[in-house]
């Protein structure tokens, strides 16, 4: 039997220590407590609206394209001495990964040092030319970045983090990650009592201090504004949310324009200049003049600007060229590059197919393995080796042969499981976590994450868009 | 503030304000509707009710005959109908998610709360039950969006946007209310009933006049303003000048122009100029002069004027109309 590794029970019978204040609280509770407590929890969400936009059909109770994303009432425990070394990990890593970036768009001393090969980099669709020289304010590219990080059992019971994959151009969830918690301490507040969970609620500033401080040298009291595709986006909440948490604009495209090598938006005064651009849309369509041309979610001549200084993206163009499967598997040696320090965080061990030995050793073992395109995100485009029937495998196959570079391997990690609580009451899923990390003059984060649930059972796809769900995730103090 | 979310926040007021407007008419037609009278007359009330507002061909085409169920689903639940219930409420929920972020999280959960509630009560078929319980809590929702603005937002250009949207719209909806209902009448100005004294006539114009009355929540406050009978002289009187009356003319043109000079900018001194003239005709106007030009030429032009203001707002404001 595969190993696997649950964070709450060390075994069958015991706790891990630090659940067991949460277990003996379970253990008190009348049986259809977790039940009204979830209904509760939906009509919440729902009244308060948050909600994921899905493209398509109305639902059948007419509540139209709205969905809520599954809440799980469980919430998911981390000790504080893990929370403290993954936090060094985190800062260390997203240090390296903007030095990486940095690098890539001026002198490239990574790549004259053989480390990452040049090719890996001009040739991904996310490198953009545009950056060559270009300066952006402190250095800093990646102002927010989401880490995904998972825990995997070992062969002997115990669990190590592994980095599954780094978001650095426009990573969500963060809105869920403060109102899982908002709504534990409304439907739980006894809990809060109990432990000593350390607070979230505070992400809003921590962003818009990095925001200010990334904005144009020249500028003493920027203005900063949050760039939304619109109301029909699927984090539309999420945007609409961190701006009135921040108290800065919510705009869309067509509220900007540009003048004279600055970016105004329009308002009921007549224009404003804006400096920092907090951007929730792609690269490829922040301009039309630059990228796509049918874009009518950007503004045109936004690059130009950017360019000459003259305002601020957050996150900067052509950070995905450091969050690409391919780059991924050099991060550790980027870390020891940059900074000369040991990665504190794994990398999951991984297989560059473009590479001839790593290729036939997949395609000898793809059974076993997981597959990922390179340039795939949101769970699709991956092969699961182990869960996969035969002729999965095989069509797989075809496609990995004819475009053995577009696709990286890694071994099926066990990742680990939560109690959480289902139709058939309270069964162990697989989860994984993003914590948020947020890089302006300094490096911060708030002591917390997204923690996502594969709702499935035996399920290891956590993604919101094929079924999964959120946990609150509490980071104890010692 | 965005011109963009300006003209979110002033269409949200505005479809809110609809919603209860069109839920007065229905219900003040609906209680009429109960009162012993004629099957023309009972058809006339819905005949002017779609012309209110502008539908009565888009009824016709689609349903036909004029008759009070078929009437009541067009207004309350006919998602192709701009003016029904359903249309407001969605309207005004779908402005105010596009701007959740600048209205406070209580006036936010109203709009989404209400339209929540709504598609719920139609599907238990509310509306078609007992319908005076269904255009009552239209009415408390509406009372209930403003009061929550009232009661919690900052006092800024947000706030501004909400109330010319509510009081311009409520405007228009009173002048559209008065000259149908006077219209009705089937005499110069007024009911047959004050010239002759024929006892039936005047029960019928009792009904009339207190129908004008209560669909504008007006029933009472005409008693406390006059301390007399009804008289249609008065109930215009009330319904256009009185500025004390919350849903007269006067006092919606009072709000429109105290929330405008508020917002003003560079290029909206012609607007204002607007605003004030129109909020000056009803402070110093008589009512026996506008029913000798006419009551309806009156409300007509009175209507061309909301219209003009309301192009003028967008213009110097919010996303213009495209013309």
């Amino acid at each position: 039997m595969r190993a696997s590794f649950d964070e709450m029970q060390a075994t069958s019978t015991t706790v891990r220590e630090h659940y067991r204040v949460y277990d003996r609280w379970l253990a008190q509770q009348p049986g259809d407590v977790m039940r009204s407590r979830r209904e509760e929890a939906e009509m919440i969400f729902r009244r308060v609206g948050i909600t994921f936009a899905v493209y398509g059909a109305k639902d059948e109770d007419g509540s139209g394209t709205e969905r809520l994303i599954p809440f799980d009432l469980i919430p998911r425990v981390i000790p504080a001495f893990e929370w403290t070394e993954m936090e060094a990990g985190l800062r260390q890593r997203v240090t390296a990964l903007n030095r990486f970036i940095h690098d890539v768009y001026h002198g490239q001393e990574i790549i004259k040092a053989g480390i990452v090969p040049g090719d890996q980099i001009f040739k991904n669709a996310q490198f953009r030319p545009e950056m060559m020289g270009v300066d952006v304010p402190g250095g800093v590219y990646s102002h927010i970045s989401g880490i995904d990080i998972v825990r995997a059992a070992n062969p002997d019971g115990s669990g190590s983090y592994y980095v599954l994959e780094d978001n650095l151009r426009v990573p969500s969830g963060v809105s869920y990650m403060l109102e899982n918690r908002k709504m534990m301490m409304r439907l739980f507040p006894e809990l809060f009592s109990q432990h000593r969970i350390a607070p979230v609620a505070h992400y809003p500033d921590l962003l818009l201090e990095t925001l200010r401080a990334v904005a144009p040298a020249a500028v003493n009291d920027p203005t900063v504004v949050v760039l939304t595709p619109g109301m029909y986006n699927s984090a539309y909440f999420e945007h609409a949310f961190l701006a009135q948490q921040m108290g800065v604009e919510l705009v869309e495209g067509q509220d900007l324009f540009v003048k004279d090598n600055f970016v105004y938006m329009r308002t009921t005064q007549g224009p404003k200049r804006v400096d920092v651009i907090y951007r929730r849309v792609d690269d490829d369509f922040l301009d039309p003049l630059a990228f796509r041309p049918d874009s009518t979610l950007g503004c045109a001549g936004l690059l130009s600007v950017y360019r000459a200084g003259n305002v601020t993206l957050s996150n900067a163009i052509g950070t995905g060229v450091a969050d690409d499967k391919s780059i991924y598997p050099y991060v550790p040696k980027m870390i020891e590059f940059y900074l000369g320090e040991k990665p504190i965080l794994n990398n999951v061990p991984t297989w560059q197919c473009r590479n001839d030995e790593d290729l036939k050793y997949v395609l000898a073992h793809l059974g076993e393995l997981v597959v990922k395109e390179v340039h795939g995100a949101g769970g699709y485009g991956m092969l699961v080796g182990p869960a996969a029937t035969k002729e999965e495998i095989a069509d797989f196959r075809k496609a990995l042969e004819a475009n053995p570079a577009g696709y990286i391997a890694q071994p099926t990690l066990s990742l680990s499981t939560c109690p959480t609580f289902v139709d058939s009451g309270i069964a162990p899923r697989h989860i994984d976590l993003r914590p948020f990390v947020l890089s302006g003059k300094t490096v911060q984060m708030v002591p917390g994450g997204l923690t996502r649930v594969a709702l499935k059972e035996g399920s290891l796809v956590v993604n919101s868009s094929q079924g999964g769900g959120t946990k609150d995730t509490w980071m104890l103090e010692a | 503030m965005l011109s963009r979310t300006a003209d979110h926040l002033f269409w949200m007021a505005r479809y809110m304000e609809r919603a209860e407007n069109t839920a007065r008419m229905l219900d003040v037609n609906y209680q009429t509707s109960l009162l012993p009278q004629s099957a023309d007359a009972a058809e006339n009330g819905w005949k002017g009710l779609l012309s209110i507002s502008e539908l009565s061909h888009d009824y016709a085409k689609r349903y036909g005959e004029v008759d009070a169920r078929k009437v009541m689903d067009y207004m309350v639940s006919d998602e192709r109908n701009p003016s029904s219930i359903y249309s407001c409420l969605m309207a005004a929920r779908e402005n105010a998610r596009a701007v959740r972020g600048t209205l406070t999280t209580e006036v936010w959960e109203t709009q989404n709360q209400t339209w929540l509630e709504f598609q719920r009560m139609l599907r238990h078929k509310t509306f078609q039950k007992d319908p005076g319980e269904g255009f009552e809590w239209v009415k408390f929702r509406s009372h209930l969006s403003r009061g929550v603005t009232v009661g919690t937002m900052l006092q800024d250009e947000a706030f501004h946007f909400l109330r010319i949207g509510s009081f311009l719209e409520r405007a228009d909806n009173t002048a559209r209310m008065l000259d149908v209902k006077f219209h009705a009448v089937e005499s110069e100005f007024f009911g047959t009933g004050t010239a002759n004294g024929n006892g039936k006539d005047q029960e019928y114009d009792f009904y009339h006049w207190s129908a004008i009355l209560r669909s504008v929540s007006g029933f009472e406050v005409y008693r406390k303003a006059y301390r007399n009978v009804i008289r249609p002289e008065k109930v215009a009187e009330l319904l256009i000048l009185r500025a004390d009356m919350p849903r007269s003319l006067a006092a919606c043109m009072d709000e429109v122009v105290n929330n405008l000079r508020q917002v003003a900018n560079e290029q909206s001194s012609d607007t204002l100029r607007r605003a004030g003239r129109l909020q000056a005709d009803l402070r110093f106007g008589r009512i026996d002069e506008i029913l000798a030009t006419g009551l309806h030429a009156f409300l007509t032009q009175f209507l061309e004027r909301v219209g003009t203001l309301g192009v003028g707002i967008s213009r110097d404001f919010l996303v213009p109309v495209a013309a």
